[in-house]
Protein backbone atom coordinates (compact mmCIF):
# COMPACT_ATOMS: atom_id res chain seq x y z
CA UNK A 1 0.00 0.00 0.00
CA UNK A 2 1.23 3.46 -0.81
CA UNK A 3 2.07 5.78 2.02
CA UNK A 4 -0.05 8.64 0.66
CA UNK A 5 -3.74 8.06 -0.02
CA UNK A 6 -4.09 11.54 -1.50
CA UNK A 7 -1.51 13.66 -3.26
CA UNK A 8 -2.44 17.02 -4.74
CA UNK A 9 0.01 19.20 -6.64
CA UNK A 10 -0.49 22.75 -7.88
CA UNK A 11 -4.27 22.58 -8.29
CA UNK A 12 -5.64 25.65 -10.03
CA UNK A 13 -9.32 26.24 -10.73
CA UNK A 14 -10.99 29.31 -12.15
CA UNK A 15 -14.75 29.64 -12.45
CA UNK A 16 -16.53 31.74 -15.07
CA UNK A 17 -16.27 35.52 -14.60
CA UNK A 18 -12.65 35.04 -13.57
CA UNK A 19 -13.41 33.84 -10.08
CA UNK A 20 -10.17 32.26 -8.93
CA UNK A 21 -11.16 29.46 -6.56
CA UNK A 22 -7.77 27.75 -6.28
CA UNK A 23 -4.37 29.25 -6.93
CA UNK A 24 -2.07 26.27 -6.65
CA UNK A 25 -3.15 23.96 -3.85
CA UNK A 26 -0.91 21.05 -2.94
CA UNK A 27 -0.72 18.61 -0.02
CA UNK A 28 -0.38 14.93 0.80
CA UNK A 29 -2.46 12.76 3.12
CA UNK A 30 -0.95 9.75 4.82
CA UNK A 31 -2.92 6.52 4.35
CA UNK A 32 -5.24 5.65 7.21
CA UNK A 33 -5.22 9.08 8.85
CA UNK A 34 -7.65 11.95 9.19
CA UNK A 35 -6.60 15.10 7.36
CA UNK A 36 -8.39 18.43 7.70
CA UNK A 37 -8.63 21.33 5.30
CA UNK A 38 -9.34 24.27 7.56
CA UNK A 39 -10.51 27.65 6.37
CA UNK A 40 -13.41 30.07 6.04
CA UNK A 41 -16.24 29.68 3.53
CA UNK A 42 -15.07 30.52 0.05
CA UNK A 43 -11.43 29.71 0.80
CA UNK A 44 -11.39 26.88 -1.75
CA UNK A 45 -11.94 23.84 0.46
CA UNK A 46 -15.00 22.59 -1.36
CA UNK A 47 -13.47 23.21 -4.76
CA UNK A 48 -10.47 21.12 -3.72
CA UNK A 49 -12.79 18.30 -2.66
CA UNK A 50 -14.74 18.53 -5.93
CA UNK A 51 -11.53 18.08 -7.90
CA UNK A 52 -10.24 15.21 -5.75
CA UNK A 53 -13.58 13.41 -6.00
CA UNK A 54 -13.67 13.76 -9.83
CA UNK A 55 -16.78 15.92 -9.75
CA UNK A 56 -15.04 18.73 -11.58
CA UNK A 57 -11.78 19.19 -13.48
CA UNK A 58 -8.85 21.37 -12.45
CA UNK A 59 -7.53 23.95 -14.92
CA UNK A 60 -4.05 22.73 -14.12
CA UNK A 61 -2.19 20.67 -11.57
CA UNK A 62 -2.56 16.99 -10.81
CA UNK A 63 -3.90 14.79 -8.06
CA UNK A 64 -3.67 11.11 -7.18
CA UNK A 65 -6.31 9.52 -4.96
CA UNK A 66 -6.06 5.90 -3.77
CA UNK A 67 -3.27 5.41 -6.30
CA UNK A 68 -5.18 6.68 -9.35
CA UNK A 69 -5.03 9.93 -11.30
CA UNK A 70 -8.23 11.93 -10.72
CA UNK A 71 -8.41 13.18 -14.30
CA UNK A 72 -7.10 10.28 -16.37
CA UNK A 73 -8.46 7.44 -14.20
CA UNK A 74 -11.62 9.02 -12.86
CA UNK A 75 -13.61 5.77 -12.81
CA UNK A 76 -11.01 3.97 -10.72
CA UNK A 77 -10.90 6.85 -8.28
CA UNK A 78 -14.71 6.82 -8.09
CA UNK A 79 -14.79 3.15 -7.16
CA UNK A 80 -12.29 3.68 -4.36
CA UNK A 81 -13.78 6.72 -2.67
CA UNK A 82 -16.82 7.73 -0.65
CA UNK A 83 -18.10 11.28 -0.73
CA UNK A 84 -20.28 13.12 1.73
CA UNK A 85 -21.09 16.53 0.33
CA UNK A 86 -21.59 19.77 2.15
CA UNK A 87 -25.34 19.76 1.58
CA UNK A 88 -27.51 16.82 2.48
CA UNK A 89 -27.51 14.69 -0.61
CA UNK A 90 -30.18 12.25 0.44
CA UNK A 91 -33.43 11.91 -1.46
CA UNK A 92 -36.13 13.17 0.93
CA UNK A 93 -38.88 11.37 -0.98
CA UNK A 94 -37.25 8.00 -0.49
CA UNK A 95 -36.82 5.94 2.67
CA UNK A 96 -33.44 5.56 4.34
CA UNK A 97 -33.17 1.99 3.07
CA UNK A 98 -34.06 3.01 -0.49
CA UNK A 99 -31.39 5.70 -0.45
CA UNK A 100 -28.77 3.15 0.55
CA UNK A 101 -30.05 0.64 -1.98
CA UNK A 102 -29.82 3.12 -4.86
CA UNK A 103 -26.25 3.98 -3.97
CA UNK A 104 -25.35 0.29 -3.82
CA UNK A 105 -26.93 -0.25 -7.24
CA UNK A 106 -24.88 2.60 -8.69
CA UNK A 107 -21.68 0.96 -7.42
CA UNK A 108 -22.83 -2.38 -8.80
CA UNK A 109 -22.45 -4.19 -5.48
CA UNK A 110 -23.79 -7.77 -5.74
CA UNK A 111 -27.32 -7.77 -4.34
CA UNK A 112 -26.84 -10.39 -1.66
CA UNK A 113 -23.80 -8.58 -0.31
CA UNK A 114 -25.54 -5.22 -0.59
CA UNK A 115 -28.47 -6.31 1.60
CA UNK A 116 -26.10 -7.28 4.39
CA UNK A 117 -24.14 -4.05 4.10
CA UNK A 118 -27.27 -1.94 4.22
CA UNK A 119 -28.45 -3.65 7.41
CA UNK A 120 -25.02 -3.27 8.97
CA UNK A 121 -24.85 0.45 8.10
CA UNK A 122 -28.37 1.12 9.39
CA UNK A 123 -27.43 -0.66 12.60
CA UNK A 124 -24.17 1.18 12.96
CA UNK A 125 -25.71 4.61 12.48
CA UNK A 126 -28.65 3.79 14.71
CA UNK A 127 -31.15 4.17 11.87
CA UNK A 128 -32.65 0.66 11.80
CA UNK A 129 -35.91 1.73 13.45
CA UNK A 130 -36.39 4.53 10.90
CA UNK A 131 -35.09 2.68 7.86
CA UNK A 132 -38.47 2.44 6.14
CA UNK A 133 -39.62 5.97 6.86
CA UNK A 134 -39.29 8.72 4.26
CA UNK A 135 -36.14 10.75 4.85
CA UNK A 136 -38.26 13.91 4.72
CA UNK A 137 -39.27 13.15 8.30
CA UNK A 138 -35.72 12.66 9.61
CA UNK A 139 -34.04 15.17 11.92
CA UNK A 140 -30.97 17.05 10.64
CA UNK A 141 -28.67 14.80 12.64
CA UNK A 142 -30.31 11.64 11.28
CA UNK A 143 -30.06 12.91 7.70
CA UNK A 144 -26.38 13.61 8.23
CA UNK A 145 -25.84 10.11 9.57
CA UNK A 146 -27.61 8.68 6.55
CA UNK A 147 -25.42 10.87 4.34
CA UNK A 148 -22.31 9.32 5.86
CA UNK A 149 -23.80 5.81 5.70
CA UNK A 150 -24.46 6.33 1.97
CA UNK A 151 -20.85 7.43 1.54
CA UNK A 152 -19.71 4.14 3.09
CA UNK A 153 -21.86 1.72 1.07
CA UNK A 154 -19.00 0.88 -1.30
CA UNK A 155 -16.49 0.38 1.54
CA UNK A 156 -14.30 3.25 0.34
CA UNK A 157 -10.59 3.38 1.03
CA UNK A 158 -10.70 7.16 1.05
CA UNK A 159 -13.63 9.10 2.46
CA UNK A 160 -14.27 12.78 1.75
CA UNK A 161 -16.37 14.69 4.25
CA UNK A 162 -17.18 18.23 3.22
CA UNK A 163 -18.09 20.11 6.40
CA UNK A 164 -19.58 17.06 8.06
CA UNK A 165 -20.80 18.83 11.19
CA UNK A 166 -21.92 22.21 9.89
CA UNK A 167 -25.44 22.90 11.11
CA UNK A 168 -25.49 20.04 13.63
CA UNK A 169 -26.34 20.54 17.28
CA UNK A 170 -23.50 19.89 19.77
CA UNK A 171 -24.73 16.40 20.62
CA UNK A 172 -24.98 15.29 17.00
CA UNK A 173 -21.59 16.85 16.33
CA UNK A 174 -19.98 14.88 19.15
CA UNK A 175 -21.50 11.65 17.78
CA UNK A 176 -20.15 12.43 14.33
CA UNK A 177 -16.68 13.02 15.73
CA UNK A 178 -16.68 9.64 17.44
CA UNK A 179 -17.76 8.00 14.19
CA UNK A 180 -15.03 9.71 12.15
CA UNK A 181 -12.35 8.72 14.67
CA UNK A 182 -13.57 5.15 14.56
CA UNK A 183 -13.43 5.03 10.77
CA UNK A 184 -9.80 5.97 10.68
CA UNK A 185 -8.74 3.90 13.66
CA UNK A 186 -10.66 0.65 13.20
CA UNK A 187 -11.24 0.48 9.47
CA UNK A 188 -8.12 2.21 8.23
CA UNK A 189 -10.13 4.52 6.02
CA UNK A 190 -8.27 7.64 5.02
CA UNK A 191 -10.50 10.61 5.78
CA UNK A 192 -10.21 14.06 4.27
CA UNK A 193 -12.55 16.49 5.96
CA UNK A 194 -13.08 20.17 5.45
CA UNK A 195 -14.16 22.34 8.30
CA UNK A 196 -14.31 25.87 9.53
CA UNK A 197 -14.36 24.71 13.12
CA UNK A 198 -10.91 24.94 14.64
CA UNK A 199 -11.75 22.56 17.47
CA UNK A 200 -12.90 19.97 14.95
CA UNK A 201 -9.60 20.00 13.09
CA UNK A 202 -7.71 20.04 16.36
CA UNK A 203 -9.56 17.06 17.76
CA UNK A 204 -9.81 14.83 14.67
CA UNK A 205 -6.94 15.57 12.33
CA UNK A 206 -3.54 14.01 12.48
CA UNK A 207 -2.43 16.66 10.03
CA UNK A 208 -4.13 19.71 8.64
CA UNK A 209 -3.70 22.39 6.05
CA UNK A 210 -4.95 25.93 6.47
CA UNK A 211 -6.59 27.25 3.31
CA UNK A 212 -7.04 30.93 2.73
CA UNK A 213 -8.08 32.64 -0.51
CA UNK A 214 -7.35 29.65 -2.70
CA UNK A 215 -3.93 28.88 -1.22
CA UNK A 216 -2.55 26.68 1.48
CA UNK A 217 -0.89 29.01 3.92
CA UNK A 218 0.29 26.45 6.49
CA UNK A 219 0.33 22.68 6.93
CA UNK A 220 1.42 20.15 9.53
CA UNK A 221 0.24 18.44 12.68
CA UNK A 222 -1.83 20.64 15.00
CA UNK A 223 0.91 20.33 17.64
CA UNK A 224 3.71 21.31 15.26
CA UNK A 225 1.75 24.26 13.99
CA UNK A 226 1.00 25.42 17.50
CA UNK A 227 4.56 24.98 18.68
CA UNK A 228 5.82 27.13 15.81
CA UNK A 229 4.26 29.96 17.68
CA UNK A 230 6.62 30.84 20.47
CA UNK A 231 5.18 31.88 23.81
CA UNK A 232 1.63 32.70 24.83
CA UNK A 233 -1.32 34.43 23.25
CA UNK A 234 -2.26 37.75 24.75
CA UNK A 235 -5.76 39.10 24.17
CA UNK A 236 -6.73 42.54 25.45
CA UNK A 237 -10.26 43.81 25.11
CA UNK A 238 -10.35 47.59 24.78
CA UNK A 239 -13.08 49.95 25.87
CA UNK A 240 -14.83 52.02 23.26
CA UNK A 241 -15.98 49.44 20.69
CA UNK A 242 -14.19 49.35 17.35
CA UNK A 243 -13.10 52.97 17.26
CA UNK A 244 -9.38 52.29 17.71
CA UNK A 245 -6.60 53.12 15.32
CA UNK A 246 -2.98 52.22 14.81
CA UNK A 247 -1.90 54.21 17.86
CA UNK A 248 -2.87 51.12 19.87
CA UNK A 249 -0.49 48.95 17.87
CA UNK A 250 2.26 51.52 18.17
CA UNK A 251 1.85 51.66 21.93
CA UNK A 252 2.09 47.88 22.30
CA UNK A 253 4.86 47.38 19.77
CA UNK A 254 7.17 49.32 22.05
CA UNK A 255 6.76 46.82 24.91
CA UNK A 256 9.71 44.44 25.20
CA UNK A 257 8.90 40.73 24.66
CA UNK A 258 5.62 41.38 22.84
CA UNK A 259 5.36 40.50 19.13
CA UNK A 260 2.95 40.48 16.24
CA UNK A 261 0.23 42.74 17.62
CA UNK A 262 -3.01 42.68 15.58
CA UNK A 263 -6.11 44.77 16.18
CA UNK A 264 -9.49 43.34 15.24
CA UNK A 265 -12.45 45.48 16.26
CA UNK A 266 -11.97 46.17 19.94
CA UNK A 267 -9.72 43.17 20.56
CA UNK A 268 -5.96 43.48 20.52
CA UNK A 269 -4.02 40.26 20.09
CA UNK A 270 -0.31 39.72 20.42
CA UNK A 271 2.22 37.02 21.15
CA UNK A 272 4.37 37.19 24.26
CA UNK A 273 7.35 35.13 25.44
CA UNK A 274 5.89 34.93 28.90
CA UNK A 275 2.33 36.09 28.84
CA UNK A 276 1.81 36.63 32.55
CA UNK A 277 4.83 38.93 32.76
CA UNK A 278 3.93 40.88 29.68
CA UNK A 279 0.42 41.77 30.87
CA UNK A 280 1.38 44.53 33.35
CA UNK A 281 3.75 46.11 30.82
CA UNK A 282 1.15 46.06 28.07
CA UNK A 283 -1.50 47.51 30.34
CA UNK A 284 0.85 50.24 31.43
CA UNK A 285 1.73 51.11 27.85
CA UNK A 286 -1.94 51.31 26.89
CA UNK A 287 -2.75 53.46 29.89
CA UNK A 288 0.07 55.81 28.99
CA UNK A 289 -1.38 56.13 25.49
CA UNK A 290 -4.75 56.99 27.02
CA UNK A 291 -6.51 53.76 26.00
CA UNK A 292 -8.91 52.19 28.49
CA UNK A 293 -8.87 48.40 28.91
CA UNK A 294 -11.90 46.21 29.69
CA UNK A 295 -10.25 42.81 30.09
CA UNK A 296 -7.03 40.93 29.40
CA UNK A 297 -6.41 37.19 29.00
CA UNK A 298 -3.35 35.01 28.52
CA UNK A 299 -3.58 31.58 26.89
CA UNK A 300 -1.44 28.83 25.39
CA UNK A 301 -1.32 28.91 21.58
CA UNK A 302 -4.41 27.49 19.85
CA UNK A 303 -5.12 26.66 16.23
CA UNK A 304 -6.94 29.98 16.11
CA UNK A 305 -3.58 31.66 16.73
CA UNK A 306 -1.98 29.50 14.05
CA UNK A 307 -4.66 30.61 11.63
CA UNK A 308 -4.17 34.23 12.63
CA UNK A 309 -0.46 33.99 12.16
CA UNK A 310 -0.66 32.54 8.65
CA UNK A 311 -3.79 34.14 7.23
CA UNK A 312 -3.24 37.52 8.86
CA UNK A 313 -6.74 37.55 10.33
CA UNK A 314 -8.76 35.47 12.74
CA UNK A 315 -10.94 32.73 11.33
CA UNK A 316 -14.03 34.52 12.60
CA UNK A 317 -13.07 37.76 10.86
CA UNK A 318 -12.32 35.83 7.68
CA UNK A 319 -15.75 34.21 7.83
CA UNK A 320 -17.40 37.61 8.18
CA UNK A 321 -15.40 39.02 5.30
CA UNK A 322 -16.34 36.13 3.03
CA UNK A 323 -20.03 36.33 3.86
CA UNK A 324 -20.02 40.07 3.17
CA UNK A 325 -18.27 39.80 -0.17
CA UNK B 1 -23.52 -3.99 -20.00
CA UNK B 2 -25.49 -5.70 -17.23
CA UNK B 3 -24.18 -3.01 -14.90
CA UNK B 4 -25.47 -0.29 -17.21
CA UNK B 5 -28.89 -1.94 -17.15
CA UNK B 6 -28.80 -2.15 -13.37
CA UNK B 7 -27.94 1.57 -13.10
CA UNK B 8 -30.75 2.47 -15.48
CA UNK B 9 -33.32 0.29 -13.75
CA UNK B 10 -32.33 1.63 -10.33
CA UNK B 11 -32.69 5.25 -11.43
CA UNK B 12 -35.97 4.61 -13.26
CA UNK B 13 -37.46 2.86 -10.25
CA UNK B 14 -36.37 5.76 -8.06
CA UNK B 15 -38.18 8.31 -10.24
CA UNK B 16 -41.33 6.22 -10.56
CA UNK B 17 -41.48 5.68 -6.80
CA UNK B 18 -41.11 9.42 -6.24
CA UNK B 19 -43.95 10.05 -8.67
CA UNK B 20 -46.13 7.39 -7.05
CA UNK B 21 -45.70 9.07 -3.67
CA UNK B 22 -47.18 12.32 -4.97
CA UNK B 23 -50.74 11.22 -5.76
CA UNK B 24 -51.97 14.69 -6.63
CA UNK B 25 -49.20 14.98 -9.20
CA UNK B 26 -50.23 11.67 -10.74
CA UNK B 27 -53.80 12.95 -10.80
CA UNK B 28 -52.82 16.17 -12.58
CA UNK B 29 -50.74 14.23 -15.10
CA UNK B 30 -53.76 12.14 -15.97
CA UNK B 31 -56.54 14.71 -15.60
CA UNK B 32 -54.98 17.56 -17.57
CA UNK B 33 -55.05 15.74 -20.94
CA UNK B 34 -58.67 14.84 -20.31
CA UNK B 35 -59.50 18.48 -19.78
CA UNK B 36 -57.85 19.32 -23.12
CA UNK B 37 -59.67 16.48 -24.78
CA UNK B 38 -63.13 17.25 -23.46
CA UNK B 39 -62.80 21.05 -23.51
CA UNK B 40 -61.43 21.33 -27.04
CA UNK B 41 -63.70 18.51 -28.07
CA UNK B 42 -66.73 20.53 -27.03
CA UNK B 43 -65.48 23.96 -28.05
CA UNK B 44 -64.53 22.99 -31.61
CA UNK B 45 -67.12 20.28 -32.01
CA UNK B 46 -68.49 21.71 -35.23
CA UNK B 47 -65.22 22.34 -37.08
CA UNK B 48 -65.54 18.84 -38.55
CA UNK B 49 -68.38 20.26 -40.63
CA UNK B 50 -65.83 22.33 -42.56
CA UNK B 51 -64.79 20.98 -45.92
CA UNK B 52 -61.29 19.56 -45.50
CA UNK B 53 -62.23 17.36 -42.58
CA UNK B 54 -63.13 14.01 -43.93
CA UNK B 55 -66.10 13.20 -41.76
CA UNK B 56 -66.05 11.54 -38.34
CA UNK B 57 -66.36 13.24 -34.97
CA UNK B 58 -63.99 15.94 -33.73
CA UNK B 59 -63.08 13.80 -30.69
CA UNK B 60 -61.98 11.12 -33.12
CA UNK B 61 -59.83 13.69 -34.90
CA UNK B 62 -58.57 15.40 -31.76
CA UNK B 63 -57.51 12.39 -29.68
CA UNK B 64 -54.15 11.76 -31.40
CA UNK B 65 -53.41 15.50 -31.16
CA UNK B 66 -54.12 15.68 -27.43
CA UNK B 67 -52.25 12.45 -26.82
CA UNK B 68 -49.14 13.80 -28.55
CA UNK B 69 -49.45 17.18 -26.84
CA UNK B 70 -49.66 15.46 -23.45
CA UNK B 71 -46.53 13.46 -24.23
CA UNK B 72 -44.88 16.75 -25.12
CA UNK B 73 -45.78 18.20 -21.72
CA UNK B 74 -44.67 15.08 -19.87
CA UNK B 75 -41.29 15.25 -21.63
CA UNK B 76 -40.96 19.02 -21.24
CA UNK B 77 -41.29 18.94 -17.46
CA UNK B 78 -38.79 16.12 -17.02
CA UNK B 79 -35.90 18.55 -16.48
CA UNK B 80 -37.57 19.83 -13.30
CA UNK B 81 -36.54 16.61 -11.59
CA UNK B 82 -32.93 17.32 -12.63
CA UNK B 83 -33.03 20.79 -11.12
CA UNK B 84 -34.37 19.37 -7.88
CA UNK B 85 -31.62 16.73 -7.91
CA UNK B 86 -28.98 19.41 -8.53
CA UNK B 87 -30.30 21.62 -5.73
CA UNK B 88 -30.33 18.70 -3.34
CA UNK B 89 -26.82 17.52 -4.16
CA UNK B 90 -28.21 14.23 -5.47
CA UNK B 91 -26.83 14.96 -8.92
CA UNK B 92 -23.33 15.53 -7.56
CA UNK B 93 -23.55 12.36 -5.55
CA UNK B 94 -24.48 10.43 -8.67
CA UNK B 95 -21.63 11.98 -10.65
CA UNK B 96 -18.96 10.86 -8.18
CA UNK B 97 -20.05 7.22 -8.38
CA UNK B 98 -18.66 5.01 -11.14
CA UNK B 99 -22.18 4.59 -12.56
CA UNK B 100 -22.63 4.82 -16.33
CA UNK B 101 -23.48 8.45 -17.20
CA UNK B 102 -25.89 7.43 -19.92
CA UNK B 103 -28.03 5.68 -17.29
CA UNK B 104 -29.26 9.08 -16.22
CA UNK B 105 -30.53 9.84 -19.72
CA UNK B 106 -31.79 6.31 -20.35
CA UNK B 107 -33.69 6.32 -17.06
CA UNK B 108 -35.28 9.62 -18.03
CA UNK B 109 -36.49 8.01 -21.24
CA UNK B 110 -37.89 4.91 -19.53
CA UNK B 111 -39.61 6.97 -16.85
CA UNK B 112 -41.10 9.21 -19.53
CA UNK B 113 -42.26 6.16 -21.48
CA UNK B 114 -44.11 4.74 -18.46
CA UNK B 115 -45.78 8.06 -17.70
CA UNK B 116 -46.77 8.56 -21.34
CA UNK B 117 -48.21 5.06 -21.67
CA UNK B 118 -50.35 5.47 -18.54
CA UNK B 119 -51.47 8.92 -19.62
CA UNK B 120 -52.25 7.72 -23.14
CA UNK B 121 -54.22 4.71 -21.92
CA UNK B 122 -56.50 7.02 -19.97
CA UNK B 123 -56.88 9.39 -22.92
CA UNK B 124 -57.77 6.57 -25.31
CA UNK B 125 -60.21 5.06 -22.82
CA UNK B 126 -62.02 8.36 -22.35
CA UNK B 127 -62.04 8.98 -26.11
CA UNK B 128 -63.68 5.58 -26.60
CA UNK B 129 -66.28 6.47 -23.97
CA UNK B 130 -66.92 9.74 -25.84
CA UNK B 131 -67.69 7.86 -29.01
CA UNK B 132 -64.35 7.66 -30.84
CA UNK B 133 -62.90 4.36 -31.93
CA UNK B 134 -59.37 3.28 -32.89
CA UNK B 135 -57.96 0.06 -34.22
CA UNK B 136 -55.38 -1.72 -32.08
CA UNK B 137 -52.80 -0.83 -34.73
CA UNK B 138 -53.56 2.86 -34.46
CA UNK B 139 -53.35 2.75 -30.68
CA UNK B 140 -49.94 1.11 -31.00
CA UNK B 141 -48.80 3.76 -33.50
CA UNK B 142 -49.99 6.57 -31.22
CA UNK B 143 -48.16 5.15 -28.21
CA UNK B 144 -44.89 4.53 -30.02
CA UNK B 145 -44.81 7.97 -31.60
CA UNK B 146 -45.81 9.64 -28.32
CA UNK B 147 -42.99 7.84 -26.48
CA UNK B 148 -40.40 8.71 -29.12
CA UNK B 149 -41.38 12.39 -29.17
CA UNK B 150 -41.78 12.62 -25.38
CA UNK B 151 -38.43 10.90 -24.84
CA UNK B 152 -36.63 13.31 -27.14
CA UNK B 153 -38.23 16.32 -25.48
CA UNK B 154 -37.39 14.91 -22.03
CA UNK B 155 -33.72 14.64 -22.98
CA UNK B 156 -33.79 18.18 -24.34
CA UNK B 157 -35.45 19.40 -21.15
CA UNK B 158 -32.76 17.63 -19.10
CA UNK B 159 -30.03 19.25 -21.18
CA UNK B 160 -31.55 22.69 -20.65
CA UNK B 161 -31.92 22.03 -16.93
CA UNK B 162 -28.24 21.08 -16.65
CA UNK B 163 -27.07 24.19 -18.44
CA UNK B 164 -29.53 26.74 -17.02
CA UNK B 165 -29.82 25.21 -13.52
CA UNK B 166 -32.85 27.38 -12.77
CA UNK B 167 -36.48 26.37 -12.52
CA UNK B 168 -37.63 29.69 -13.94
CA UNK B 169 -35.68 29.24 -17.16
CA UNK B 170 -37.06 25.77 -17.70
CA UNK B 171 -40.64 26.75 -16.91
CA UNK B 172 -40.32 29.68 -19.31
CA UNK B 173 -38.89 27.52 -22.07
CA UNK B 174 -41.54 24.82 -21.68
CA UNK B 175 -44.39 27.34 -21.68
CA UNK B 176 -42.86 29.17 -24.62
CA UNK B 177 -42.34 26.09 -26.75
CA UNK B 178 -45.08 23.55 -26.08
CA UNK B 179 -48.31 25.33 -26.92
CA UNK B 180 -46.98 27.05 -30.07
CA UNK B 181 -45.40 23.78 -31.17
CA UNK B 182 -48.77 22.11 -30.76
CA UNK B 183 -50.67 24.80 -32.62
CA UNK B 184 -48.08 24.82 -35.41
CA UNK B 185 -49.17 21.30 -36.23
CA UNK B 186 -52.28 19.51 -37.40
CA UNK B 187 -53.00 18.47 -33.82
CA UNK B 188 -56.19 20.53 -33.56
CA UNK B 189 -56.97 21.34 -37.19
CA UNK B 190 -56.93 19.34 -40.40
CA UNK B 191 -53.71 19.75 -42.43
CA UNK B 192 -55.61 21.02 -45.46
CA UNK B 193 -57.14 23.81 -43.42
CA UNK B 194 -53.93 25.13 -41.84
CA UNK B 195 -52.90 28.58 -43.10
CA UNK B 196 -50.15 28.24 -45.72
CA UNK B 197 -47.25 29.36 -43.55
CA UNK B 198 -48.31 27.18 -40.62
CA UNK B 199 -48.49 24.26 -43.01
CA UNK B 200 -44.93 25.02 -44.11
CA UNK B 201 -43.66 25.25 -40.55
CA UNK B 202 -45.54 22.11 -39.57
CA UNK B 203 -43.63 20.04 -42.07
CA UNK B 204 -40.46 20.63 -40.02
CA UNK B 205 -42.19 20.39 -36.67
CA UNK B 206 -41.51 17.10 -34.86
CA UNK B 207 -44.84 17.49 -33.08
CA UNK B 208 -46.52 17.38 -36.46
CA UNK B 209 -44.51 14.31 -37.48
CA UNK B 210 -45.90 12.53 -34.45
CA UNK B 211 -49.45 13.81 -34.93
CA UNK B 212 -49.60 12.86 -38.61
CA UNK B 213 -48.27 9.38 -37.89
CA UNK B 214 -50.59 8.90 -34.93
CA UNK B 215 -53.61 9.93 -36.96
CA UNK B 216 -52.81 7.77 -39.99
CA UNK B 217 -52.14 4.78 -37.77
CA UNK B 218 -52.64 1.34 -39.24
CA UNK B 219 -54.05 2.83 -42.46
CA UNK B 220 -50.53 3.46 -43.75
CA UNK B 221 -47.62 1.85 -41.92
CA UNK B 222 -45.10 3.45 -44.28
CA UNK B 223 -45.99 6.91 -43.04
CA UNK B 224 -45.98 5.73 -39.42
CA UNK B 225 -42.60 4.03 -39.88
CA UNK B 226 -41.09 7.05 -41.59
CA UNK B 227 -42.25 9.47 -38.88
CA UNK B 228 -41.13 7.06 -36.17
CA UNK B 229 -37.68 6.94 -37.77
CA UNK B 230 -37.41 10.75 -37.86
CA UNK B 231 -38.48 10.97 -34.22
CA UNK B 232 -36.04 8.24 -33.23
CA UNK B 233 -33.24 10.17 -34.91
CA UNK B 234 -34.31 13.31 -33.03
CA UNK B 235 -34.36 11.31 -29.79
CA UNK B 236 -30.77 10.18 -30.34
CA UNK B 237 -29.61 13.72 -31.04
CA UNK B 238 -31.33 14.99 -27.89
CA UNK B 239 -29.90 12.17 -25.78
CA UNK B 240 -26.43 13.03 -27.07
CA UNK B 241 -27.04 16.69 -26.21
CA UNK B 242 -28.08 15.70 -22.68
CA UNK B 243 -24.84 13.78 -22.07
CA UNK B 244 -22.89 16.77 -23.42
CA UNK B 245 -24.80 19.02 -21.04
CA UNK B 246 -23.80 16.74 -18.20
CA UNK B 247 -20.17 17.53 -19.02
CA UNK B 248 -20.88 21.25 -19.20
CA UNK B 249 -22.50 21.01 -15.79
CA UNK B 250 -19.53 19.13 -14.35
CA UNK B 251 -17.13 21.74 -15.62
CA UNK B 252 -19.08 24.53 -13.96
CA UNK B 253 -19.58 23.06 -10.48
Amino acid sequence: MESSAIVAEGLVKTYPKDVRALEGVGFAVETGTVFALLGPNGAGKSTTVKILTTLTLPDSGRAVVAGHEVVAQADRVRSAIGVVGQKHSVDPDATGRENLRLQGDLYGIPLRELRGRIEALLERFDLTADADRLVRGYSGGMQRKLDVAIGLVNKPRVLFLDEPTTGLDPEARAEMWVEIERLAREEEVTVLLTTHYLEEADRLAKELAIVDRGRIVAAGTPEALKSELRGDTLAVELDGGGSHDSSVLAAVAAVAGVREPVLEGSVLRARAEEGARAVPAVLAALEEAGIAVAAATVSRPSLDDVYMRHAGRSLRAAEQEETQS
Amino acid sequence: MTLAIRHTVALTRRQLLNLWRQPWFVAITVVQPLIWLLLFGQLFKRVVELPGFHGGSYIQFLTPGVLIMSALFAGGWHGMGYIEAMDRGIMDRFLVTPAWRGALVAAGFLYGAVVIVVQSLVIVAVAFAAGASFSAGQVLAMFVLAILLGGGVAALSDALALVARQEETLIGAVQFVILPATFLSSGMMASDLLPGWIGDVARFNPVNWAVVGARVGSADWTIVGERAAWLAALLLVCAWLATRALRVYQRSV
